[in-house]
């Protein structure tokens, strides 16, 4: 009998060593960044990014954003002339830090929503931020409606996200509208100067990203008489993406609009070259087109192509902060900082100011607080008129300015304020000296 | 009129490289019973093996075939030896289990050691060539990469159905205890089998690099279309992988001209209609 007993009672020991290791794989997956230790007033943001698949490069490039931006608040930095640089913390809730808690989403909607289950049970999280890909950012977001989390967003620029009446929802960067916006006020321009603008086609990835700004696109094109002679989308894993482009040619609109992440991208660029079509013009709403690795990897052959972006490292020149910041983040990263790593840190830094003046760690002081949130234009490295939310969640004073890429770098063209050199149309002639 | 006529030039050049990726996958599964899930993992390391030769050594892809056929052939090897040869005989589940985890295994070494950036070999010789007929342009590296996968293909099903070795191995995978009684060792015929589906696989690699780029996650591309490939020729046919092959190419590109969001649609729908028919594929047996 006692022979017996023991043998349960080892049998017992070593289920509850088998539970507790599994609970620590489960809570310990993710890793956690900044701050100096799990110090009890702690204030601890879930950072949901593609940290590994196709879109890793991006994701990686976001999260060091939100990590400078935790960094810089934490630490003391006087030579940023940001809010909250300058003390170590949070003045408003006794210096407390940030904390920075990673999740991966793979680059899969289905994957989002489940890290932000995984990592709200954690326990302690105060808002979430995240998630690149739009289509990621819709699920992971509702998730965290559900929990009465708020959810904030630098990166996704899917017109649908702020409408779908969510109420922990906010977005610092600008949406697809705004970007689409001023790439049609540049439109109207090139037309009083002369260019040819009188039909436009659309090439996009057929995914929430794609078929969101193509909607806006078309939106926008309607209202402004430019009649969209071809819409031509792709699977977002396409292997070849010769019938698209021959569509493409055989229609020959005036300007492409382009809604592509870096792999579509570049084979774009290739499939142009071997089917010999060059459009005037094209537009991209960004992704693919920020992406350093599309630069290197096209080559001359993206030269004269256009992207709308929200920010730039020329643009970071001419606010006072944006020089430092961007210095800081090649000495960190030894890389240059990119628009995506400018909206994830915009994006921390809001919320880090909405936290300061909660003077709470509580996601319905947050939410109050982000819902009052103002930040004036000069204390932005964006080319922005500032961060104020809308009823919806949207920043309406985010902004975004039209680059061309000539000689493997993008120059700002427009809008007048923020351009460094003319554009150059045909966009063929951009690449020939 | 041109439009399709390019449609299906654009169509039948990359079918033929959707062909040869699909033969070491095909190959494997007549020889083994094994469905290799790392098969796009094997290609993405050609990928990666044709552009470091490019960027260390200032190596086309095209000079540099050789070398990633012979490393994935190695890989091949090295992934028989490792992991399926430990497994073989054993449940089906634990060899996909196997062959699943080492998918995974590649990608996540993948991402770690080059982290996972685009790579893109920037101006390789065959963008110097383009033909155009009647409206119709052939760029260089479409029609590369295909003359090169039709030669591949047709060099290893020359291989298995006419040398002694690749009979060797035929009937190993036929028949293993009769073979071995003949004085075949099966296990070193399997080795080699996944040497030469490695290095196909490596071959079709370097070819697509000539367009491509290479990222952890580049076989996925791929290797769906490859899977698609196999079971509409039929298991373990490499002449019906061929012709799978150019008919998914086709399917996708004429289909890509009037529809082009379903291009994969196309494909899987091709696969369906064949199997209705005929549930063995194109030229299967079994």
């Amino acid at each position: 009998m006692q022979h017996y007993e023991g043998k349960k009672s080892v049998r017992r020991q070593q289920s509850i060593a088998l539970l507790m290791s599994a609970a620590l794989v489960l809570t310990g997956c993710g890793s956690t960044s900044g701050g100096s230790g799990d110090r009890p007033d702690d204030v601890r943001i879930a950072g949901l990014w593609p940290l590994s698949g196709s879109n890793a490069t991006q994701g990686n490039d976001v999260l060091h954003g939100a990590e400078l931006a935790v960094e810089i608040v934490n630490g003391v930095h006087t030579d940023v002339a940001l809010p909250l640089a300058a003390e170590a913390g949070l003045p408003g809730l006794d210096g407390a830090r940030l904390t920075l808690v990673t999740g991966d989403t793979q680059g899969k909607p289905e994957v989002g929503a489940s890290e932000v289950d995984r990592l709200v049970n954690g326990g302690g999280i105060t808002a979430v931020v995240g998630s690149y890909q739009s289509g990621v950012t819709l699920t992971a977001s509702q998730r965290a409606e559900r929990f009465g989390i708020p959810f904030v967003n630098g990166e996704s620029s899917s017109t649908a996200l702020t409408e779908r009446g969510l109420k922990w929802f906010f977005r610092t960067g600008p949406s697809d509208e705004t970007f689409a916006t001023t790439m049609f006020d540049y439109l109207d321009w090139r037309k009083q100067q002369g260019d040819q603008v009188r039909s436009v086609g659309i090439l996009h990835t057929n995914d929430q990203y794609g078929n969101d700004g193509t909607a806006v696109t078309r939106k926008l094109a309607a209202a402004r008489g430019l009649p969209v002679t071809a819409e031509v989308s792709f699977e977002p894993t396409a292997a070849d993406l010769g019938s698209q482009v021959t569509q493409l040619r055989a229609k020959a609109p005036d300007v492409l609009f382009v809604m592509a992440y870096t792999d579509a991208a570049i084979k774009l660029m290739k499939t142009f070259q071997q089917l010999d079509y060059h459009p005037p013009a094209l537009l991209a709403y960004g992704a693919g087109f920020s992406d350093p690795a599309f630069l290197t990897g096209s080559g001359a052959l993206a030269d004269g192509s256009s992207s709308r972006a929200a920010w730039s490292a020329e643009i970071a020149d001419t606010r006072p902060a944006g020089k430092r910041v961007a210095e800081l983040f090649q000495q960190k990263y030894n890389a240059p900082m990119t628009e995506n790593s400018a909206r994830s840190f915009t994006a921390i830094l809001a919320l880090a100011q909405a936290i300061n003046e909660a003077k709470s760690t509580k996601p319905d002081a947050v939410r109050s607080a982000l819902a009052a949130l103002k930040v004036p234009a000069d204390q932005l490295i964006m080319p922005w008129d500032g961060i104020t939310f809308d009823a919806k969640g949207q920043n309406t004073q985010a902004r975004g300015v039209v680059q061309q890429l000539a000689d493997g770098k993008y120059r700002v063209v427009f809008p007048a304020a923020y351009a460094t050199t003319k554009p150059v149309w045909p966009m063929r002639e951009a690449g020939r000296k | 009129m041109t439009d399709l006529a390019q449609a299906v030039v654009n169509g039948v050049l990359i079918g033929a490289v959707f062909a040869l990726v699909a033969v070491g996958l095909t190959l494997i599964y007549g020889v083994m019973d094994i469905v290799n899930f790392a098969h796009g993992e094997m290609l993405m390391l050609g990928m990666y093996s044709s552009f470091f030769a490019w960027s260390l050594f200032g190596l086309d892809p095209l000079v540099s075939l050789p070398l990633t056929g012979a490393a994935i052939a190695v890989t091949g090897a090295l992934m028989y030896y490792g992991v399926i040869g430990p497994v073989l005989g054993k449940s089906p589940l634990a060899q996909i289990i196997a062959t699943f985890g080492v998918q995974v295994f590649l990608r996540g070494l993948a991402q770690f050691l080059w982290t996972p950036d685009t790579r893109t070999v920037t101006g390789p010789w065959a963008d110097d060539l383009r033909i155009r007929v009647a409206g119709v342009v052939i760029g260089g590296p479409q029609l590369i990469m295909a003359a090169g996968a039709l030669v591949t293909t047709l060099a290893v099903a020359m291989f298995m159905n006419r040398t002694r070795t690749g009979g060797a191995i035929r009937a190993a995978g036929e028949d293993p205890t009769a073979a071995a009684l003949m004085g075949i060792d099966t296990r070193r015929m399997y080795a080699l089998a996944w040497m030469i589906a490695g290095a196909a696989t490596g071959v079709a690699g370097g070819l697509v690099m000539n367009a491509y780029s290479a990222s952890p996650t580049a076989g996925v591309t791929f290797v769906l279309l490859a899977f698609v490939v196999v079971a509409l020729g039929g298991f373990g046919s490499i002449a019906g992988a061929a012709v799978a092959g150019l008919l998914v190419g086709l399917a996708q590109g004429v289909v890509g001209l009037y529809a082009p969001g379903y291009t994969l649609a196309a494909a899987l729908a091709l696969y369906l209609l064949v199997v209705l028919v005929r549930p063995q594929g194109l030229l299967g047996t079994r």
